[in-house]
């Protein structure tokens, strides 16, 4: 077959149209990153082991990195850069800050878009389930006590 | 950037199923969590992808007329834990389900993609060889179905043609209907770490009596395993704590278990022994829980 055949795609990030002619092996976080420049989806292990690249893709978390950017076709894609509104923090955003669950900061973009999504679900949520649901990221400060505190606190401030 | 070639990802079986036949050097991806990781490692190059990610039918979750329960190939873990029918007939898989990797991986990983990798840690395989599950594999020319426990070929390798497709897991009812289960998955973190065991028991007493036990064990040989040795001591005879020790270490005897870095060969067998009689008590407990006035 051919090589690097151009891939036509349609997408809406952060609730924004967008087309794109996408490489068959460009991720999904290539693509936010190198053309969107939303630079707040972090690059940790290009794994997905760390979550540090985790977008919601219709409103599910998922790891940038080992997502193609094929796939995000017809797609809504929404980055921690769309979560404040007019200048204000998301619940989310403000209660990691009121926790004091930022250290170095490189988790927390994605554990914020995680959480968004659980608060979005409208579910209550035991501890044992928080721990299971951000499992996914990996903080090198290990602040998850802190972490755990601003989620707990995001789901019941709704 | 990936070395990727090229990406095509049809709407239909049929199409994917013609495609396969028109170009033979595609390889299927499902959800990815694997082979892009073997793509991104080195291990695979200027690969040209198949992807079964816009086919709406092989996402399907749903119990057939004959109450058989038919779980689409490209259903995700997250799917599993999360589907009522397989909560409520299966409840075991999705115990099963929600042990692998973490929740963005479970949110695009398939069924379909775990077997077909081959790995002896695939999650989802203990529980399903338990259930007797059957594969449903297309190709343009027709469908055959094979027993899981006749799908693995090796280590990694599984026995997939060029030009076939695994588009359903199927289950009978009487490999589910009135039966109590149970997975453990050993691993050293409890989230995004591969197991070191994995034990599978699924049971159907009868006044105490086991009527059924089946377990099943992953990374305890070169493919998942069923214990046939324990399960034959354990039919017909009461359900006590000693016959479930007695089981216990019966399935060692099943097992051949080997060195790795994760964990030494007397280490995995310790855990076959202990895991399978804790995963064999929490089935029969589930079993009496589920069974009662039938």
């Amino acid at each position: 077959m051919a090589s690097e055949e151009a891939i036509r795609i349609s997408l809406t990030v952060n609730e924004r149209a967008h087309r794109f002619e996408v490489e068959p092996g460009e991720s999904l976080l290539d693509l936010l990153r190198d053309r969107l420049f939303l630079t707040g989806v972090k690059q940790g292990c290009a794994a997905g082991e760390c979550g540090a690249c985790t977008v919601l893709v219709d409103g599910v978390p998922v790891n940038s990195c080992i997502y193609l950017a094929a796939w995000a076709d017809g797609r809504s894609v929404a980055t921690i850069e769309g979560v404040a509104r007019g200048g204000e923090l998301s619940p989310v955003q403000d209660a990691f800050v009121q926790e004091g669950a930022i250290q170095c900061g490189f988790c927390t973009p994605g554990l914020v878009m995680t959480t968004t999504a659980l608060r979005s679900s409208g579910r209550a949520y035991s501890d044992e389930e928080i721990r299971r649901e951000i499992s996914g990221h990996l903080c090198r400060c290990t602040g998850y006590q802190n972490i755990k505190a601003a989620v707990r606190k995001s789901l019941k401030s709704m | 950037m990936f070395s990727i070639s090229s990406h095509l990802a049809p709407t239909s079986l049929q199409e994917a199923a013609q495609l396969l036949v028109s170009h033979p050097d595609l390889r299927l991806v499902a959800g990815g969590t694997d082979v892009l990781i073997r793509i991104h490692s080195g291990a695979l190059e200027h690969v040209a992808l198949l992807s079964l990610g816009r086919i709406p039918e092989l996402k399907r979750i749903a119990m057939e007329d004959d109450l058989a329960i038919s779980i689409g190939a490209m259903a995700t873990f997250s799917a599993l834990f999360e589907d009522p029918t397989i909560r409520r007939h299966l409840p075991f898989l999705a115990e099963a389900a929600v042990s692998m990797g973490g929740p963005q991986i479970r949110n695009v990983a398939t069924i379909g993609g775990n077997l077909c990798n081959g790995a002896v840690s695939a999650d989802s395989a203990p529980m399903l060889l338990a259930l007797n599950a059957r594969l449903q594999i297309e190709s343009r020319d027709g469908q055959r179905i094979v027993p899981l426990g006749e799908f693995y070929a090796g280590p990694g390798k599984v026995h997939l043609a060029a030009g076939e497709i695994l588009t359903r897991v199927l289950i009978s009812p009487s490999d589910y209907e009135d039966m109590g289960g149970c997975y453990i998955k050993h691993s050293v973190r409890k989230a995004m770490d591969i197991a070191n065991l994995g034990v599978a028991a699924l049971c159907r007493l009868k006044e105490g009596i086991f009527d059924d036990l089946r377990i099943a064990l992953g990374v305890a040989a070169p493919v998942p395993i069923r214990c046939q040795e324990a399960q034959l001591h354990a039919i017909g005879r009461p359900a006590s704590p000693e016959l479930i020790e007695e089981v216990g270490r019966l399935a060692v005897r099943s097992s051949k278990a080997r060195d790795s870095w994760r964990a030494s060969k007397a280490y995995r067998e310790h855990l076959i022994e202990v895991l399978t009689v804790r995963a064999v008590t929490t089935a029969v407990q589930r079993t009496r829980g589920c069974c009662h006035g039938k």
